[in-house]
């Protein structure tokens, strides 16, 4: 099978470049991640990022054959050959595949992603209705992969401006929580031309997340909210 | 000394849920902290956690410590230090409603409280039937926790050195440790972190298996570094197979799966635990459940094409269920396994999971080293805590749900003690030695300078096969011998390995490199101790000595890497406030 994927040292490329592997694999090799390892044990200059391997951890999002994903669940008898591999797009390139990801966090971190409650503790638990609870599913699951906002024209134009729709989606799961005190401060914190509105529901995130999440859905409920609250 | 020097009040080696627990406690205390880790936080491998975290909340069924801290020490087949399991067990309520305030998002029961599930070994009053010990967040519980927990500390402002690697620790004439020397990946600079207490957090070292349900980063790097700065390795012979990892992949099945309600079958679709545990069934502890896997597939009753794996059953738990309580492991099957669970079982074997070894501590967290006749005298500077750590809780056999609980209490507990620590002595910086930097400078230079030297991926999956076929779920003396010779000659392989990158910039090459020493140290230690020991003791399975023998062997191992010696510790026997527990033929 063959993989083009994208290089760029920084210490020997004067640019990036393509380069091809072609390789033989092994009825074990199932996953894309299963062929990276094994191009960079024959090429260790090859640098990617990589832990898990089962699609929990978020280290290995890729730009794989035009479309952002997790090397590591991303099935080679799935893939077109040859495979295109790029680093995820709209963030500095460190190094091969391994992108500069401290806007994302920056973004991620700006939503304040804790519970805030500022009554003393019970002694047991705070408690929770099943039903209060299942609020939080699809949000509380994402793996800050990276790869929806790095698929959103609207993060692309503006990192620094638009929080994205991975830190959305956290913004709305501590919005949806029962057990946080500050939706107010939250929707003060995103009720801004840039920081939520330049969502344009143009839904990459939704097609590429590879957890199955809906930033899409969360964003527009936090719209909603923010229309509630000035009627 | 050539490298820059940056100081902190405490530096915390590893960002998984024991070194950000630690790091919280440290930082709410307002001290200078930094943690380093070699991915962003998320992604250790807490994260891939599924089944819970284990309390005697009593939310589903009556329940309480004693009958935790005794089902913890009868898993740990007596091996368990019993001050430590008592401490864990009476903590594990408080940390585990901490974690709720944080923001940790259980899943509930119909009046509200933390949902818990049955887990294996886990029982009420003594042994008498399963009792729901196990909280949980779907099948999702390390990942929740592990944001939770870089959540809360985001809100506490902790210092973080993301993508930074340490090499060594650096110790001063007197043996206090004084910090770390570490390798910033991105910029491929070395820097000497200078710290009045130093805890490593570094979780296990699964990858030194060939099918491991563990991650990529596992490599360690904290057991290697504490073996070359002269501290022995604790009862690193014990290492727990996971009976349910996807067959062929190593990816994890949660034991909650059969917590839920499912169960093993083998080919002629015989429920066969039943014959080895006729009263926990599926819900026995792991070592025993793997066993029984083993020997079904030994004696030819295995299913699949190569009658090589057991089926793990739970479409009878209905679609629902398996959405609501399973659907990481759902997802999971369809990938690996390419088997959708609600129709179909899914193919498992026994996986390396969990190493219940590690570095020597006391329930505060100090690493603790025999010295001038006591058996533990605290190194001062230095703390471990989760996996890499050997409290010891988990003695021969760790029960499900006990390592979340482990990295809660024990993350707490160390940082309490740095706390005490730095404040009642008012401890200073120490002057670091000319020579601190020497041995990582040594090492790199080693790695830069190879000539015709071996490749990084060939001697890791040599010693990856050896620690596979010589000592695995059944041990053999003679197996274990060759395995010992094998691995020493590619230990030798691994102080040739080359690389052929040699650039500064984010040089993947040299991190793999640098991680396979202490792979290397890891299984060394493991196989060594492994043919020392002659019983069978909970994960411990040898052929020539069948049983447990507490006579000789109730007993801790400490490894020492220099001279490649072996000593032995006493077991603590006695708990803090309760009865001991005797040991006992274990019968689940």
């Amino acid at each position: 099978m063959r993989f083009s994927i994208y290089r760029y040292n920084p210490d020997v490329d004067e640019k990036p470049r393509m380069q091809d592997y072609d390789i033989a694999l092994e009825p074990t090799d199932r996953m894309l991640l299963d062929a990276l390892v094994r191009i960079k044990a024959h090429d260790d200059s090859l640098a990617f990022r990589r832990s898990c391997r089962e699609g929990v951890c978020g280290s290995d999002g890729m730009n794989i054959n035009g479309r952002n994903g997790l090397a590591c669940v991303t099935k080679l008898a799935e893939l077109r050959d040859p495979v295109v591999i790029r680093p995820l797009p709209g963030l500095p390139v460190i190094r091969d595949l391994i992108v500069d990801m401290s806007q994302f966090f920056k973004q991620y971190q700006s939503v304040k992603p804790y519970v805030i409650n500022n009554d003393p503790p019970p002694e047991k638990e705070r408690t929770q209705s099943p039903a209060d609870r299942e609020e939080l599913d699809g949000l509380y699951e994402c793996i800050l992969c990276a790869c929806c906002s790095t698929s959103c024209p609207s993060f692309w134009w503006n990192p620094d401006k638009f929080v994205g729709p991975a830190g959305l989606l956290q913004a709305y799961r501590f919005i949806a929580d029962t057990r946080d005190q500050a939706t107010n401060e939250r929707l003060d914190n995103l009720e801004d031309p840039y920081r939520l509105f330049r969502c344009h529901t143009i839904m990459n995130c939704v097609e590429v997340c590879p957890k199955g999440l809906n930033p899409t859905r969360a964003i527009g409920k936090i719209k909603e909210l923010l229309v509630k609250r000035t009627v | 000394m050539q490298l820059p020097v940056r100081s902190f009040d405490a530096v915390i080696v590893g960002g998984g849920g024991s070194g950000l627990r630690t790091a919280l406690e440290l930082s709410q205390a307002e001290l200078k902290v930094a943690v380093l880790s070699k991915v962003f936080p998320t992604r250790s491998h807490t994260v891939a956690a599924q089944g819970g975290v284990a309390a005697s909340l009593g939310n589903v069924e009556e329940d309480n410590w004693h009958w935790h801290m005794y089902d913890t020490v009868k898993g740990s087949d007596y091996l368990g230090d019993q001050d430590a399991i008592e401490f864990m067990c009476r903590k594990a309520n408080e940390v585990v409603y901490e974690l709720e305030h944080f923001g940790m998002p259980f899943d509930r029961l119909p009046d509200g409280k933390i949902y818990q599930r049955p887990f294996g070994g886990q029982t009420r009053n003594y042994g008498e039937r399963m009792v729901p010990r196990s909280c949980a967040a779907a099948d999702r519980t390390g990942h929740a926790m592990l944001h939770t927990l870089y959540q809360a500390n985001l809100k506490a402002h902790t210092q973080f050195f993301i993508e930074w690697m340490a090499l060594e620790l650096v110790r001063g004439a007197d043996g206090t440790v004084l910090g770390v020397t570490a390798l910033e990946m991105e910029t491929g600079e070395v820097m000497m972190l200078q710290a009045k207490a130093t805890v490593l957090a570094t979780g296990g070292a699964g990858r030194i298996y060939a099918a491991s349900t563990n991650a990529f980063i596992n490599t360690g790097d904290g057991l290697g570094m504490a073996a070359r700065a002269g501290i022995p390795l604790e009862d690193m012979e014990f290492w727990q197979f996971h009976p349910t990892g996807v067959a062929g992949a190593g990816v994890l099945i949660t034991e909650g799966v059969r917590g839920e309600g499912g169960y093993l079958l083998n080919k002629d679709g015989e429920r066969f635990m039943e014959r080895y545990a006729p009263n926990a069934k599926d819900l026995a502890s792991r070592d025993v459940v793997s066993r029984a896997m083993a020997t079904e597939i030994k004696e030819g009753r295995g299913a699949g094409k190569e009658a090589d794996s057991i089926l793990l059953k739970l479409d009878h738990l209905g679609e629902e269920v398996i959405n609501k309580r399973l659907p990481g492991i759902r997802e999971i099957a369809r990938k690996f396994a390419n088997v959708d669970p609600v129709k179909d079982p899914i193919p498992v074997v026994p996986t390396c999971h969990y190493q219940m070894g590690g570095i020597p501590t006391n329930y505060n967290g100090q690493v603790v080293v025999p010295k001038d006749g006591d058996a533990e005298t605290v190194v001062e500077g230095l703390y471990a805590v989760g996996e890499c750590a050997c409290v010891s809780v988990h003695g021969a056999n760790r029960l499900g749900t006990n390592s979340l609980l482990d990295l809660l209490v024990f993350g707490k507990a160390a940082g309490e003690q740095v706390i005490r620590d730095l404040n009642e002595d008012g401890r200073l910086h120490k002057s670091l030695p000319k020579d601190a930097d020497a041995l990582t400078l040594q090492r790199l230079a080693r790695l830069d300078g190879q000539k015709n030297g071996e490749r990084v991926s060939d001697v890791g999956a040599e010693m990856r096969r050896i620690m596979q076929l010589h000592c695995g779920v059944f041990r053999f003396p003679e197996l274990l011998a060759e395995g010992v010779r094998k691995l020493k000659e590619v230990a030798g392989r691994a102080g040739r390995t080359e690389i052929k990158d040699k650039s500064k910039t984010f040089n993947t090459a040299r991190v793999e490199a640098l991680e396979l020493d202490n792979l290397i140290e890891t299984a060394v230690a493991s196989l060594v101790s492994a043919e020392a020991r002659k019983e069978s003791r909970g994960s411990h399975d040898r052929a020539d000595c069948p049983e447990r023998d507490d006579e000789k062997w109730l007993k801790h191992t400490l490894w020492y890497k220099d001279g490649d010696r072996l000593e032995y510790k006493p077991v603590h026997r006695k708990p803090l406030s309760v009865e001991p527990f005797e040991p006992k033929a274990r019968v689940y």
